[in-house]
């Protein structure tokens, strides 16, 4: 009698412990199957930031100090080094959004076939070796490269122009590297934007530039923003265009890291490096998050 | 929002191909000045293709579109000043309620007053008062319905396009939105032309029905003529239910099975069908105690296949001689249904002479 009323009321109901057990099993089962990942996830990723973190706490003499830090913070050259690396991220990020946007917009209205084409041109670069890309940039824009030799033949100017082995070789190859990961958000975005979007608009009286401006551009917003932060993080941790093209005259963050492991085996200078930029890729990460809930906050207020 | 100016639609041989299909085939109409037209046919019979030509986002071949004097068929859609409602409303989902009613009018340089005003006047009349802000992720099936509605008329266009409008809601709601948008066309009273495949919608809300398939206008009549007197067995078959027998003429009478039809003068004046139609709310079943006034009906001799009940009404099914099953609609009440005859029973059906009708059949029309 007591046993029945204690059944009703922790486990109220015909089959509700066999229930919960099934529930209990399944989420195990779950866990079960993403262990090997998260497993993975441990030993690739957390271990090694950790450790890396762990490494920038020593000084030279192997004593426990955060003069790696410090320095840096001192140092004029770790902060132009760090400003550079920004400059360079935003201007490809830059570059990227005004190719990437009217070239995405441009797939997006192609019938099926040929955007499948034109998608294939997009990611073909993909397909070969960035090192290769890089070194076929150098030998397009160096002095003696075909930009300058026929800009030369055909008169067009006298003198070569300084194209690479310096900032804009670095903008012009880093941009070419990174305009399909713009340009593939994008394109995902603009593909979902329903075309009764703009037959609505255009219906209401608006032209084509007025519904492009306040409709179809709007809605591609998210598909834009996604495109801007995956190059610009990737901009920030870049390394083998501006090695190539840069000439030793654009100094990235990881370029300097590079020097500090290889030239001099600082390795606690070169893991705080890492730890700062990583800190600052989370921040800009953490910004654009930000930003884009407030915008969606904000949306609402467009047409009023 | 008080009434609107309308304006009269004369369409004059509008052709459109794809490849070697006529999504619209010569097709003329004329929607008169404030009327409430549907154009109504299965998918892919061309009335969508014809309601986009009309909005000026499908490019015809060859044709004539006017609206009042003033030719349209090569004006771009953003100078035609019309109003529409899309299938799936096409609300801007980044622009709020207001937002998306005050478009038209910010478009049109209206003030920032004057627009808020309108947008709310053009709330109130789809019953949406102080919805203004709401987001339109926020907004049930009917209520996104009601503000596309609102942001198709808030400019006050003199016509108005539909493009089913209410597929996307459930059966009550729509029911209850038919009869919603037919109150509010009567109030503003601007030409509206709405796209429907549901002939019951269609029959419900317009002034005149325009029957569409395979590109082509087929019948345009007023809902009581397109379902009594359907042009063509498609039609016949399209709207409502019917069962077609063929019909011969012997010394010039029709007959069915070799026995003459009794048909109302009127019928028998328009006679040279060679199908007659039976719709199963016509039919009666006829028992052996006959009124005296169901004495001249024809009659329809067979045998109960299976009787359904569906609530509100029955339905009898029964093959006749010739192995035709004809349905008979039944209201259910206690006495028709205890009168109901059991599967397998032979009956006689009774149809009234006002009520046979005849219909042409295209396969025929040579022999005459």
């Amino acid at each position: 009698m007591t046993e029945h009323a204690v059944m009703n009321r922790t486990a109220a109901g015909v089959n509700a412990a066999g229930i919960r057990r099934d529930e209990l099993r399944e989420k195990l089962t779950l866990f079960g199957l993403a262990a090997p990942a998260a497993m993975l996830v441990l030993v690739i990723i957390v271990i090694p930031v950790g450790w890396l973190f762990w490494l920038s706490l020593f000084n030279d003499e192997g004593v426990m100090s955060l003069s790696n830090y410090t320095r840096m913070l001192e140092s004029k050259s770790y902060t132009r080094i760090f400003t550079t690396t920004f400059k360079v991220s935003f201007l490809t990020t830059a570059l990227c959004v005004l190719l990437g946007y009217p070239l995405a917009y441009f797939l997006a209205q192609l019938p099926k076939r040929w955007a499948a084409l034109g998608m294939m041109a997009v990611l073909l670069p993909f397909w070969t070796s960035l090192l290769v890309r890089t070194y076929a940039w150098l030998v397009v824009l160096q002095r003696k490269g075909l930009i300058n030799q026929w800009g030369i033949e055909l008169g067009l100017w006298d003198t070569p122009i300084r194209l690479a082995h310096n900032l804009n070789g670095t903008l012009i190859g880093m941009a070419h590297i990174m305009l399909p990961f713009l340009v593939l958000p994008l394109y995902g975005a603009m593909k979902s934007i329903d075309f009764d979007y703009m037959k609505a608009a255009s219906n209401l009286g608006a032209t084509p530039a007025y519904a492009f401006r306040h409709v179809f551009f709007p809605l591609s917003l998210p598909g834009l923003f996604a495109g801007i932060i995956i190059v610009f993080v990737l901009c920030l941790g870049f390394f083998v265009t501006p090695a190539v093209l840069g000439g030793g005259k654009v100094i990235m963050v990881s370029m300097k890291i590079e020097t500090l492991v290889d030239l001099f085996f600082n390795f606690g200078t070169a893991s705080a490096l890492g730890v700062v930029l990583l800190a600052l890729t989370l921040l800009v990460l953490f910004l654009a998050h930000r930003l884009l809930q407030l915008d969606r906050v904000l949306g609402g207020g467009h047409g009023g | 929002m008080g009434r609107i100016a309308a304006l009269p639609i004369g369409i004059r041989a509008v052709t459109k191909t794809y490849g070697d299909i006529y999504a619209l085939e010569h097709v003329d109409l004329d929607v008169q000045s404030g009327e409430f037209l549907t154009l109504l046919g299965p998918s892919g019979s061309g009335k969508t293709t014809l309601l986009m030509v009309l909005a000026g986002f499908t490019r015809p071949d060859s044709g004539s579109v006017r609206f009042g004097d003033e030719e349209m068929i090569r004006m771009p859609p953003h100078k035609r000043e019309v109003g529409m409602v899309f299938q799936n409303y096409a609300l801007f989902p980044h622009m709020d309620v207001a937002g998306n009613i005050g478009f038209p009018l910010k478009l049109r340089g209206a003030s920032k007053d004057d627009i808020g005003a309108r947008v709310e006047s053009a709330l109130a009349t789809v019953q949406l008062e102080g919805y203004g802000e709401r987001r339109i992720t926020q907004l049930s099936g009917g209520q996104k319905q009601r503000v596309a509605l609102a942001r198709a008329i808030v400019f006050e266009p003199r016509i108005l396009l539909m493009d089913e409008p209410l597929s996307a809601l459930d059966k009550k709601l729509r029911e209850h939105m038919q009869i919603e948008l037919r109150r509010l066309h009567d109030q503003l009273g601007m030409t509206t032309v709405y796209v429907t495949h549901d002939q019951r919608e269609a029959l419900t809300m317009s002034d005149r029905i325009a029957v569409i398939n395979h590109g082509k206008l087929i019948q345009l009549d007023d809902p009581r003529n397109i379902y009594d007197h359907p042009a063509d067995p498609f039609v016949a078959n399209f709207i409502g239910e019917s069962v077609l027998l063929p019909v011969e003429y012997i010394g010039g009478a029709p007959c069915y099975r070799g026995e003459p039809l009794r048909l109302s003068e009127s019928a028998a004046a328009a006679a040279g069908g060679h199908l007659l139609m039976l719709r199963p709310e016509r039919l009666v079943l006829l028992t052996d105690e006959q009124p005296a006034d169901h004495a001249h009906y024809n009659r329809f001799k067979g045998s109960v296949g299976h009787v359904v009940y569906q609530g509100e009404s029955f339905v009898t099914y029964v093959t006749l001689a010739d192995g035709a099953e004809v349905a008979v609609r039944s209201v259910s009440r206690r006495q028709t249904l205890a009168a109901a005859p059991p599967p397998g029973s032979e009956v006689t059906l009774g149809l009234h002479p006002d009520e046979t009708t005849l219909i042409p059949d295209p396969s025929q029309t040579r022999d005459d």
